[in-house]
This record gives C-alpha cells, sequence and structure tokens, in this order.
C-alpha cells in the first residue's frame, strides 16, 4: 500500500486577493471544501436554533411569563425543529460524508463533484429562504412571518382556511428545495461509494463510517421523497384549490401523518446512523482495538434501516387507528430496539480488554453510550402504545427527542470535530479548553433533559406558551431552563476552541491518533487530490497493516 | 382513577421495571469497562489483543433483548385490546365532544344538553359501572384530550371520528388540556371534568335542559347582546341567539370558569373578557366588540343572569 | 459494466488492469434517481387509491373516463425504439440510432398531446378540473406529475436528437444514452402503473 507516497509540501500560500479567495470556496467542488462549508453552514444555523430555544426556555422559566406572546412562542417552537432537523443536523452529517467518505475509500473526490456543489447551495438558499420568512413572510396579506404550524406541520391547520398569508409556504417551500439538495447528495454518497473505491476494499473492507453512510444515504432517498410528495399535495391544496388534506371536502388531515411520519421516522435514522459511523470509527480508536463484531454492526444497520421504515404510525398512537394497527405499529417499534442494542454492545465489547484513552473524542462518545442507552429505553417505553397515550406529545416525548439528538447525535458530533480537526485544518485543538467544553455541556445537557421527563410525566403537554401554577411543573421548568445557561457556555467554548486552533493550535502532523483508516495517510490537511497515488488495501485497517507488519489484519478477517 | 388511566398505570410501572433492569446491567458493564480499562500514559506502548468478533456473543445479545421484546409486546397487546375494544355497556352516559379553536363543546345526545368547556359526569362504581363513553369530533383542526388521571389521550379529527372512554370511583374536579397543538391557544385550551354523585349529575343534567333564565331586569343588556354581533357565535337556548362557533351561553353562570379555563368566572373578569378576549387569550377566535363602557355593563349585567 | 476510465473525473485509473471491476457510476446515480422517483410516485398513487369513491360530489371516474388505449400504445413502443436505438448505436450503426431515438421523442410527444387532449376534454365537457373533487385532486395530480417527468424526459431526449444531428453523438457515447434510457423505462413503468390504477381498478 502506497501510504508513504504523502503529498508535495504545500507551496508557501502567496498572499492573495479576498475576492480570489472567496470565489474559490464559493465555486468549489472539492469535497473537502463542500463538506466544511456544510459543517460551517450547518454551525451557523446551530446557534441561531439555540438562541430560538433559549427565548421558549426563558418564556417556559416560570408560569404565566410574559416574556415573548403565544403567536411568537409558536413560531419559535416551529424554527427550532425545522432549523435543528433541516438546516443543522442534515447539512452536518452531509458535511461529514462528503469530507471523509471520499478520503476513507481512497478517492479524489465524489463522483459527481458539480452535482455535490449544487446539492450544497440548494440546502443553503432552502435555510436562507425559509428565514426570510421573518422579514418577508407578511407577503400580500399582512398576516404572515416566520412559520408557526410546527415542525411537522399538521393538516389541516396548515390549510389557507387556518393559515393565511405566506407563513406555511415558506415553510413548504424552503424544505422542497433542501430536500432537492438531500437527494442529490444521498445519490452522490450512494455512486461514490459504489463506484469509486480504491482497489482491495471491497464492501466487507470499507470503514464502518462509510458503510453507516451508505445506508443512511439510501434511506434519504427512500425517506426524504414522500415529504417531497406530501409538499407537493399541500402546496396544491393551498395554491389550486385541490383537496387532499381539505377535510370539509372529504380530505384526510391523517393521511398528511401517514405521509409526513413516513418521512418524519425514517429521518431520525437518516441523522442517527452517521453518528454510529462516528462512533464507530473513534471509540476503536482510543480503545486500541479494531471494532468488535464489524459484519454484525453491519447486518444490525441494514435492519434498523429496513424495519426503521415501517415503524412510523407510532408517531400515531393517539390518532385513532384501531387496536390492530396501533399492535402492529408496537411491535415493530419495539423490534427495532434489538439491532440498536446489538450495536451499543458490540461497542462495549470494543472498549472491553482496551487501553482506554480519554482525549475529548472519546470523552464524547462514552457519554453518548450512556446517553443513548437512555434514550432507548425511554424509547421503548414510547413503543408501549398505551403508555404513549398518556405521554404522548408531552413533555416526556421532547425530553426523549432530544435525549437522541443531543445526548446522542450531536455528542457524537462533537467528538467526530475534535477527531478529525487536525485533519482538516492541519492543527490540534486546546485539550483543555475541549474537557471544559465536554464537563459543561454534559452538566447543562442533563439539567435539562434529565429532568424534562418529569413536566411530561405529570401531565405537560408540547407546543404551550404557558401553563398554570399548580400543576406541579413550575419548579421542574426552572431547573430544565437553568441547564441550557450550561449548554450556552459550552458551545461558546467550542466554537471559541476552534477558532483559536485554527490559528494558533500546534501543528497536527497526518497521523496525531495513531489511527489506522485511510484519511491518516495522507497530509491534514490533505491536499486537493487527496492522495499522491491512489492506495490499495488489503483489510479493514490498511495503516494497521502499515504498522504491523508482523500481525496485520488481513490475516484474521 | 378511571379503569383507562389505572391499566396504563399498571403497565406503565412493569415497563419502568424492565426498563430499570436493562439500564441497571448495561450501565453498570459500561461504567465498569470504562472504569476498569482506562490507560494512562501516551500511546506507543504495546497495543492490547485484537480481539475482532464472537459468535456466541452477538447470538447472546440478540436472543435475549429479543425475549424481552416478545413480552413487553404481549404484555402491552393486553392492554390495548382491553382499552381499545372494549364492549360499551347500555348502562353508559354517552357524550359528543367537539373540539374547536380553542374550547370544548359538549353535548349529551340522550338529555338533549348543550354545553361547553367544563365536562359534568357521573362517577361510576366498579360494582355496577357506569362509564361514559365520549364520541370525539373537530369542527376546525387537530386537538386532543387529555384528562391523565382519567385515561391517555385520544385526538379529535376533522372527518375522523374517535370515541373513549372513562369510569371515574372517585368524585372530584380532574385537570387535564388540549394535548395536539391546534393553534395561537392552545395552551389555553384546558380541560375541567367534573366527576359528581350520581344525584348530582342527574340535577346538574336537569339545570342544564332548562331554557335560559328570563330576567327582565338585565333586558337592555340582553337587547344589546341579541342586536350586535354576539347571537352570530353564541346560543341562549330560549331566545333570538342561536349561534354554533362560540360556546352555548345558557347556563354560563353555572361554569367555574371562563374562556375554557383561562380565567375563574367572576363578574370582574368576565366583564373584562367581553371587552377585549386578548387581555385573557390573545389569539382566541372571539373579537372585542368595542362596546361602549354602558353597554359593556349591561352586556355583563345579562350575563350574569344566565345561571 | 463498467469502464475503469468513466468513472474518476478527469482521470484514467488503470484499476481495469488488476481486475478491479465497479460499476459506472451514471448508471448507478440513475438507479437512485428511479428510486427516489419511485418514492414519490408512490404517495400518488396511495393518495389516489385511498380516495377512490370518497368524493363527495361532482363526476366521478367510471362517469368521465376512457381508457387511453392509443397513448399508451404510444408510449409503452416508445421504450421499444429507445431500446433498438440503443442497441444500434452500440454496434456503430449511428444512422439507425439517430432515427430510432428520434421516434423515440415523436412517440412521447405524441402522448403527451394526447394527454393535453383528454384533460381539456375533461375540463371543457365534463367540468372536472383539480379543484373540483377528491376524484380530480387525485387524478390531475398523478396524471400531471407522470406528464411532468414524461416532459422532462423529452427535454433530454430531444437534446440528444439535436446533438446527434449535428454529428456529436457517437459509438463511444452507448453507456450515457443507455443512462437516459433507464430513465425513459422508468417513465414508462409508471405509466403502466398509473393506467392500471387510474383507468381499471379506480374506475
Amino acid at each position: 500500500m502506497a501510504s508513504e507516497s504523502i503529498a508535495w509540501p504545500a507551496p508557501e500560500a502567496a498572499s492573495r486577493p479576498l475576492v480570489d479567495a472567496l470565489h474559490q470556496w464559493v465555486a468549489t467542488v472539492d469535497h473537502k471544501r463542500l463538506g466544511i462549508l456544510y459543517i460551517v453552514y450547518a454551525l451557523f444555523f446551530l446557534v441561531i436554533g439555540g438562541v430560538e430555544a433559549l427565548v421558549m426556555r426563558i418564556q417556559l422559566i416560570r408560569p404565566q411569563n410574559d416574556f415573548v406572546s403565544p403567536e411568537v412562542f409558536n413560531r419559535m417552537f416551529t424554527m427550532h425543529g425545522t432549523t435543528m432537523i433541516f438546516f443543522v443536523a442534515m447539512p452536518i452529517m452531509f458535511g461529514f460524508a462528503n469530507y471523509l467518505v471520499p478520503l476513507m475509500i481512497g478517492a479524489r473526490d465524489m463522483a459527481f463533484p458539480r452535482l455535490n456543489a449544487f446539492a450544497f447551495w440548494m440546502t443553503a438558499f432552502g435555510g436562507l429562504l425559509l428565514y426570510y420568512s421573518f422579514v418577508g413572510g407578511d407577503g400580500l396579506y399582512g398576516a404572515g412571518s416566520a412559520p408557526d404550524v410546527g415542525w411537522f406541520a399538521y393538516a389541516p391547520l396548515t390549510s389557507r382556511t387556518f393559515s393565511p398569508g405566506h407563513s406555511t409556504d415558506f415553510w413548504t417551500l424552503s424544505l422542497l428545495i433542501s430536500g432537492i439538495g438531500s437527494i442529490g447528495t444521498a445519490i452522490n454518497i450512494i455512486a461514490t461509494i459504489v463506484c469509486l473505491r480504491c482497489p482491495g476494499m471491497d464492501l466487507g473492507k470499507m470503514p464502518l463510517l462509510v458503510w453507516l453512510n451508505l445506508v443512511m444515504a439510501g434511506l434519504v432517498i427512500l425517506a426524504v421523497s414522500p415529504l417531497t410528495a406530501a409538499q407537493i399535495m399541500l402546496l396544491i391544496d393551498r395554491y389550486l384549490g385541490a383537496h387532499f388534506f381539505d377535510t370539509q371536502a372529504g380530505g384526510s388531515a391523517v393521511i398528511w401523518m401517514h405521509f409526513f411520519w413516513v418521512f418524519g421516522h425514517p429521518e431520525v435514522y437518516v441523522l442517527v446512523i452517521p453518528a454510529f459511523g462516528f462512533a464507530s470509527e473513534i471509540i476503536p480508536v482510543f480503545s486500541r482495538k479494531a471494532i468488535f463484531g464489524y459484519p454484525v454492526m453491519v447486518a444490525a444497520t441494514i435492519c434498523i434501516a429496513f424495519i426503521g421504515m415501517s415503524v412510523w404510525a407510532h408517531h400515531m398512537f393517539t390518532v385513532g387507528l384501531g387496536s390492530g394497527a396501533n399492535t402492529f405499529f408496537v411491535l415493530a417499534t419495539m423490534a427495532i430496539a434489538v439491532p440498536t442494542g446489538i450495536k451499543i454492545f458490540n461497542w462495549l465489547a470494543t472498549m472491553w480488554g482496551g487501553h482506554i484513552h480519554f482525549e475529548a473524542p472519546m470523552l464524547f462518545c462514552v457519554a453518548f453510550l450512556f446517553q443513548f442507552l437512555i434514550a432507548g429505553l425511554t424509547g421503548v417505553m414510547l413503543s408501549v402504545a398505551p403508555f404513549n397515550w398518556q405521554l404522548g406529545n408531552s413533555y416526556f416525548v421532547v425530553a426523549h427527542f432530544h435525549y437522541v439528538i443531543v445526548g446522542g447525535i450531536l455528542f457524537t458530533l462533537f467528538g467526530a470535530f475534535y477527531y478529525w480537526f487536525p485533519k482538516m485544518s492541519g492543527r490540534m485543538y486546546n485539550g483543555p479548553l475541549a474537557k471544559l467544553h465536554f464537563w459543561l455541556f454534559l452538566i447543562g445537557f442533563h439539567l435539562t433533559f434529565d429532568f424534562m421527563h418529569v413536566p411530561g410525566l405529570l401531565g405537560m403537554p408540547r407546543r404551550i406558551y404557558t401553563y398554570e401554577p399548580g400543576r406541579g411543573w413550575d419548579i421542574w421548568n426552572l431547573i430544565v431552563s437553568i441547564g441550557v445557561v450550561f449548554q450556552a457556555v459550552g458551545i461558546l467554548v467550542f466554537v471559541g476552541n476552534l477558532l483559536w486552533s485554527l490559528v494558533r493550535g500546534k501543528l497536527a502532523g497526518s497521523d496525531p491518533w495513531d489511527a489506522w483508516t485511510l484519511e491518516w495517510s495522507t497530509n491534514s490537511p490533505p491536499p486537493a487530490y487527496n492522495f499522491a497515488a491512489i492506495p490499495d488495501v488489503k483489510s479493514r485497517r490498511p495503516l494497521w497493516d502499515l504498522k504491523h507488519p508482523e500481525d496485520p489484519d488481513w490475516r484474521y478477517e | 382513577m378511571s379503569t383507562p388511566a389505572r391499566s396504563i398505570f399498571d403497565l406503565s410501572l412493569f415497563v419502568l421495571l424492565v426498563s430499570a433492569a436493562i439500564f441497571a446491567v448495561v450501565f453498570s458493564l459500561l461504567s465498569y469497562a470504562v472504569l476498569k480499562f482506562r490507560k494512562q500514559g501516551l500511546h506507543g506502548s504495546h497495543e492490547p489483543a485484537q480481539v475482532y468478533g464472537s459468535t456466541q456473543l452477538e447470538l447472546a445479545w440478540t436472543v435475549i433483548p429479543v425475549l424481552i421484546v416478545v413480552v413487553l409486546f404481549l404484555a402491552t397487546a393486553r392492554v390495548i385490546a382491553s382499552i381499545q375494544n372494549a364492549v360499551r355497556p347500555a348502562s353508559a352516559i354517552e357524550v359528543t365532544v367537539i373540539g374547536h379553536q380553542f374550547w370544548w363543546e359538549y353535548r349529551y345526545p340522550a338529555f338533549s344538553v348543550v354545553t361547553a368547556n367544563e365536562l359534568h359526569i357521573p362517577v361510576s362504581d366498579p360494582a355496577h359501572p357506569t362509564p361514559t363513553f365520549l364520541t370525539l369530533l373537530s369542527a376546525d383542526t387537530d386537538h386532543s384530550f387529555w384528562v391523565p388521571r382519567l385515561a391517555g389521550k385520544t385526538d379529535l379529527i376533522p372527518n375522523h371520528p374517535n370515541s373513549m372512554w372513562i369510569d371515574p370511583a372517585e368524585p372530584g374536579l380532574y385537570l387535564g388540556q388540549c394535548a395536539q397543538y391546534c393553534g395561537t391557544q392552545h395552551a389555553k385550551m384546558l380541560l375541567r371534568v367534573y366527576v359528581q354523585t350520581r344525584a348530582e349529575f342527574d340535577r346538574w343534567v336537569q339545570e342544564q335542559s332548562q331554557p335560559a333564565h328570563l330576567d327582565d331586569t338585565v333586558s337592555d343588556g340582553r337587547r344589546i347582546f341579541e342586536r350586535t354581533a354576539c347571537v352570530n357565535c353564541h346560543a341562549v337556548a330560549g331566545t333570538a341567539a342561536i349561534g354554533r362557533f362560540g360556546p352555548d351561553l345558557t347556563h354560563l353562570m353555572s361554569r367555574y370558569t371562563i374562556a375554557s379555563g383561562a380565567a375563574s368566572n367572576t363578574p370582574e373578569n368576565l366583564r373584562r373578557w367581553v371587552k377585549d378576549p386578548s387581555i385573557f387569550k390573545p389569539g382566541s377566535k372571539m373579537p372585542a366588540m368595542g362596546l361602549t363602557d354602558p353597554d359593556l355593563t349591561a352586556v355583563t349585567a345579562y350575563l350574569e343572569t344566565l345561571r | 459494466m463498467s469502464t475503469p476510465s468513466v468513472n474518476m473525473p478527469g482521470v484514467t485509473m488503470p484499476a481495469g488492469d488488476i481486475g478491479w471491476d465497479l460499476p459506472a457510476r451514471g448508471t448507478v446515480a440513475m438507479y437512485c434517481l428511479i428510486a427516489a422517483e419511485t418514492a414519490i410516485f408512490a404517495i400518488f398513487v396511495v393518495a389516489y387509491i385511498f380516495y377512490i369513491g370518497k368524493s363527495t360530489s361532482g363526476p366521478q371516474p367510471k362517469d368521465v373516463l376512457k381508457l387511453p388505449v392509443f397513448n399508451t400504445i404510444c408510449l409503452l413502443s416508445s421504450s421499444l425504439t429507445i431500446h433498438f436505438a440503443v442497441a444500434q448505436q452500440r454496434r456503430g450503426n449511428l444512422r439507425s440510432f439517430a432515427l430510432l431515438w428520434f421516434l423515440t421523442f415523436a412517440l412521447g410527444a405524441i402522448f403527451l398531446g394526447g394527454t393535453a387532449l383528454e384533460w381539456r376534454h375533461l375540463i371543457q365537457d365534463e367540468g372536472l378540473t383539480i379543484q373540483t373533487n377528491l376524484f380530480g385532486t387525485t387524478y390531475y395530480s398523478l396524471v400531471g406529475l407522470h406528464a411532468f417527468h414524461v416532459m422532462a424526459g423529452l427535454l433530454a431526449l430531444g437534446a440528444v436528437s439535436i446533438f446527434s444531428l449535428l454529428g456529436y453523438v457517437k459509438q463511444e457515447h452507448f453507456e450515457r444514452t443507455e443512462v437516459l434510457s433507464l430513465y425513459w423505462h422508468f417513465v414508462d413503468a409508471v405509466w403502466v402503473v398509473v393506467f392500471t390504477v387510474v383507468y381499471i381498478i379506480g374506475r
């Protein structure tokens, strides 16, 4: 394997007019730059979505508060959810996929670089269009501003009758446009992984992160399309007078729910499966052991994806589908717990007997393991339909899904940031600051989301801008809101660390973590062409084989 | 408690127990691994033994979760059936609940009673059950009826009638609120269920079936009420007001709260509400009618006679 | 089917020499696109089937729909012609290719024209629009979505026809036209489903 042929040393970059540098970024089709664009874009919206959460938590810190009006609050939860899912979580996963997949399979770029750029700019435009609604939502009716129908926009609340003005259309159009971007990226990821792997890297030798992104991309293709279809139907209803969701003409509000959740549930797997990918790369390196049960991990992920397409109506247990349908969806949802649990056990077995080093990436991934366990268990609780009849649409559900998304996905994302930051920037981040970020965020996360389960159990529904005193919810809401402060400070420390380290961090070299996958065989940051010569691999850990020629992996796989 | 709430509670204890057990086991294993195998010092020393997998382990931690899932599923399926497939006895009280933005309409077809926002039902003796069966409809968007101590929530969806049942064994006031986002004032679409003894309930039904109390001293207020747009939305039985868009006001003063629980039913609050609903519920569908102060006083006085 | 030189943007990879054969990226991408479009159409078909018989008023399918036999024959034959066109291109018979390709385009255009005529009849004579009732809503959106995909296909087919008239399309480009023909076959397959659901099951 030609890993020794690391690139020529980069020449001194002559100082360039700013316009040139900007143009390079705007016109780029390089997967590494597009990856970074996606990630920076997502971080920007993470802060905005966080501010929206902050506004809500201030409003809810005590009963009958009047920090914001009900109209503003309703826009906040709609925009917070929509932003975080579509303009933070998805772009950031696409960004990491874009950056890492070609490097990890020994390719020079994605299969379709220009499609890559097109998809990014579509997504970017979608986000800007959504936020333009704050300014331009009034339209011709003086009745608008940002969408306030909730991130799943149930019919008939979204019909012209109940949502006059254009706010709902901003929701629909911005997601339609960025959905096209998402499908484009998914096609690109699949074509790249299927067609551009370096010689010797058959499907059973790809890094797990690559496998998981392949599964994720397949899910995007099958899941985002139903949302696209439903949004076209909504637009036709609103502007051509059609009756898809028009209950007055015999249409069905429930069918919107089916169409939305056929997207909505696989969507959460789209978000969490790449997170599994990060954990599956970081945990082995920092335990100094190969991932335990590689084939089972792949099979379990494919199972999760398949079963995940058949559980959507567990979001609809209270809608009145009948006991037969409810029972089926209970079984399907509980079934998903099995492959998910298998993955947790395999990560545990990876650490078992290893030499665990608690650098920042590993700290975040270990926290992920504990937190994802809890999130999975509250998910099992919610899958019990009768229990769901009490807990559904309450703060218990809000706590559950934030436990998955923040405690699971965001934690592994932080781990991924710290792990690959040296590769992307060529510099090490500040270690102590990273640990400070970890502890601050851990405390804040648990303050907010552990205690958030309680008001749900005590009967507090979601999406309410205020609540009465004397229901027993006051103290819990106070604690939940306080936790946000710790998380906000943690994020500031994180961003500050990244920015400072970009300029002043220690040079990282090509392989600061003594890792085993192909991206660590080239420079940090990699040159535009990634590898001087396309590598040739014989096992899942090509660099392990090089570093341990007496005991290479391909003897055991 | 009411049977649906009770069986859900019992099932939930079982589920919590199983989850806690799983959590305890996995948490211990994870903690042990993290503590026992941590390594101080730098990389570079020898690597640990590389273990790539184990079929027995994979089988074990597949089969055991499958068994747990089977047990949980069977327990769940039983409760689903017992709640959703329950047979309606002849002694059941029937109430039709119609969800509106942002208030609740209650109709008792057997008694020809129409009321709003405060639901009265009789207590149900477990020996001779008299459950209340609710038919759930919606006049506009999606809502959800959730009184946790009585039952799980069931949604009210236009063009998709649902039904649920409750049989509280203890009299008292049970609180809840709308649990499906329905617009601006979703937060203040509160539920108040008064569970009464049979005698009290029958008396309440008796009172509610009467037409409106007629009092000549407030005929000014009544005239203003019937001449302005109030009658477009509100009904007062036995008068010219037959609007159905807003709550039925025939026995308004028999209710403890107004604005679907957003404020208590005092003369002061009533006056403020009629003057400008947005003081309690900004975004409520009831407009401020712009009444002059004398008119406002008259109308409020009239409303206060609707016992 | 794979051609290493096609896979790498701008770089020829000698992987074929060592037997490292991976699929062609254009084909893989088109299959993915077809999967996504299938999912979109599936939702519209589900909506159509769900709403069969649920219109509360207005014209019903059996009253106003006639089997579009001629249209269907045209569209399905165009799958045959495009298949033969690509086969001819593979063999190097560029003139036959150009003729058959243009015939495909023409058949597709006839199909669109036929749909337009059908719609004009439905709107003007039967009073059925997308607003009329649930049948109108689901019919026009499903058939319209399909027609939109035919239109997009015709644009691509037309472009290739023009390029071939100008002499730019050569034998070695058969893989690219093959990818396009995949899309066209997909469009025809969707029509089979739409035809069955709308004109047979739904009437």
